[in-house]
């Protein structure tokens, strides 16, 4: 559905978001930019694939309490589970990246500043395709 | 002076009405017309703010308010710019009276919203990144009210009291206001006991979806004086700038920010230039205004927009609410009409209906909810996929 937004296959340590950065002044786009670099003072360059950083810290979250519409997906017999969404700042690349926490986190968990790191899931499934997506899961301090 | 005249302002009363969205915006156009004393087919230019439905304009506005109104061969003009559509059907509006292209222009808005959360249009679309946000995510715009929320309490210190005041606040004005969809005083308690819907923010921290209409009608200063109006209500500046790249806080509909690794961003943020741009052109500041009109989409964003105006320094938004500066009475009202917290969004009319009460209060006719000696008011208003806006209107 969104094909290169991240790496495919290997295990939780390597997986990775991929953005794409311009050669000629560096800057970062994710979700991926491939056709034009939108820094209004370059030139432009050739964008290249990067893999961005694996760690990060909330700049904020929230739990969502209500079914959200199509086109998100969610079976409307089964009873609805709160999830919680985290914008998470990557240092290096200085932006936010908007993402579900892994299940099982609520906003008790979280904390502004607190560290996160993206692991790989599931977002859907139906009979013929396993929809993969990117989550937050808060980095414990004793690893 | 680059002034245009407010001639006219009129509404529709706001609510769950059902009927169609011709209706509430002809019901406007026709108060409005009325309030101005020109009859419609002197009218020579009507500019109107797109309804869409499943991304689409179905009805393209500018002529279906035409067609309603009867067709007379008017110039017609429609604009979409999501929440920012009615600014810039202003915008278009007073940049043709500028340029000499028209003497009195009709500027009208109007929606009937469906009812709960936005959603995208039909459709797999994953190069739209509406679109994209629900599908991945289940992102909704509730869901970005709250993460500005939370950020403002670790931030700021804020507390889900201080949001709950903002709503006790603007019911309390919208109590007073006949167009308003909520006209009932509502209590921190009642807040506090609604449902959360996006945690920290609960049912009665987020504007409803309505049904609405407002309308103006404009004109040039020469024309106002012609018609008889010599001290009209004068807009005297319109912002509808985008973000300066990087733009660093988290926006609707994207799901991540630019980049700040290459460039630093800019010093003011995207809401913040918003206002600069209207002061700059209006030559005053945020010390000149009586009164201001903000887009209250949840509690806590009003906090931010005192903050983005200048009204008080940053992260100061709470405290200037605590101190009474920003209620009816108080030094700088905020949300004198009631704002989207008694309104709820009805998207192309409520940028106009931020103007008309600027308008009423301007003339020191807003009844009930007039703020003292009004000479000076700004609206601020933000469209989705960088659209700002601000309006400012002085007598
Ligand atoms: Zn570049």
């Amino acid at each position: 559905m969104v094909a290169g937004w991240f790496t495919e296959g290997g295990d939780d340590r390597e997986f990775r978001l991929l953005g794409t950065r311009c050669g000629a002044c560096s800057a970062v786009f994710f979700p991926r930019e491939d056709s034009f670099c939108r820094n209004p003072a370059c030139a432009g360059g050739e964008l290249t694939e990067v893999p961005l950083s694996k760690r990060g810290r909330v700049w904020s979250y929230t739990a969502g309490r209500y079914r959200p519409p199509a086109p998100y997906v969610s079976d409307p017999e089964a009873e609805w589970e709160p999830y919680t969404l985290v914008a998470v700042e990557l240092e290096a690349e200085r932006m936010v990246v908007l993402g579900q926490a892994v299940t099982g986190v609520a906003v008790a968990d979280l904390s502004v500043g607190a560290e996160v790191e993206v692991v790989a899931g599931i977002l859907s499934e139906d009979a013929d395709t396993e929809w993969t997506t990117w989550y937050w899961r808060p980095v414990e301090e004793a690893r | 002076m680059n002034d245009v005249a407010v001639l006219g302002a009129g509404m529709h009363r706001w609510g769950k009405w059902g009927r169609s969205f011709v209706e509430y915006g002809t019901a406007a156009a026709r108060a409005a017309l009325a309030d101005a004393g020109i009859d419609w087919q002197d009218v020579r230019s009507v500019v109107g703010a797109d309804t869409v439905r499943g991304g689409y304009p179905g009805h393209v506005a500018g002529a279906t308010f035409a067609r309603a109104l009867g067709w007379q061969g008017a110039r017609v003009t429609s604009v979409y710019a999501a929440c920012a559509s009615g600014a810039q059907a202003i915008d278009s509006a007073r940049a043709q009276i500028l340029a000499g292209m028209a003497e009195v222009v009709l500027v009208v808005g109007a929606d009937s919203a469906p009812k709960g959360f936005f959603a995208p249009a039909g459709g797999d679309r994953p190069d739209d990144p509406d679109w994209l946000r629900f599908r991945l995510l289940g992102a909704t715009n509730p869901a970005y009210f709250a993460l500005y929320a939370r950020r403002r309490m670790a931030l700021h210190g804020d507390t889900l009291d201080d949001f709950a005041r903002v709503k006790v606040k603007n019911a309390a004005a919208g109590a007073l206001n006949p167009y308003a969809r909520y006209r009932t005083a509502v209590s921190a308690g009642q807040v506090a006991s609604s449902a959360v819907v996006a945690d920290p923010l609960r049912l009665l921290d987020i504007c409803a979806t309505s049904d609405g209409g407002a309308a103006l009608v404009l004109s040039s200063m020469e024309y106002a004086r012609r018609h008889g109006a010599g001290d009209p209500v004068r807009i005297r500046a319109v912002s509808t700038v985008t973000p300066t790249y990087p733009r660093t806080v988290l926006d609707l509909p994207d799901i991540a920010t630019d980049s700040a690794a290459a460039v630093e961003p800019p010093a003011p943020g995207f809401r913040e230039s918003i206002a600069r741009a209207a002061y700059e052109e209006a030559a005053l500041g945020p010390e000149d205004l009586s009164l201001a009109e903000v887009y209250d989409l949840s509690t806590a964003l009003e906090l931010e927009w005192y903050e983005d105006l200048g009204l008080c320094g940053t992260g100061d938004g709470a405290a200037l609410l605590r101190e009474g500066a920003t209620a009816l009475g108080g030094r700088i009202p905020v949300n004198a009409s009631g704002g989207l917290a008694s309104f709820g969004e009805a998207v192309p009319a409520q940028a106009i209906a931020q103007v008309c009460e600027l308008t009423w209060q301007l003339r020191g006719t807003a009844g009930e909810r007039q703020v003292a000696g009004a000479r000076a008011g700004i609206t601020t208003n933000q469209g989705l996929f960088g659209h700002g806006s601000a309006v400012v209107a002085v007598r």
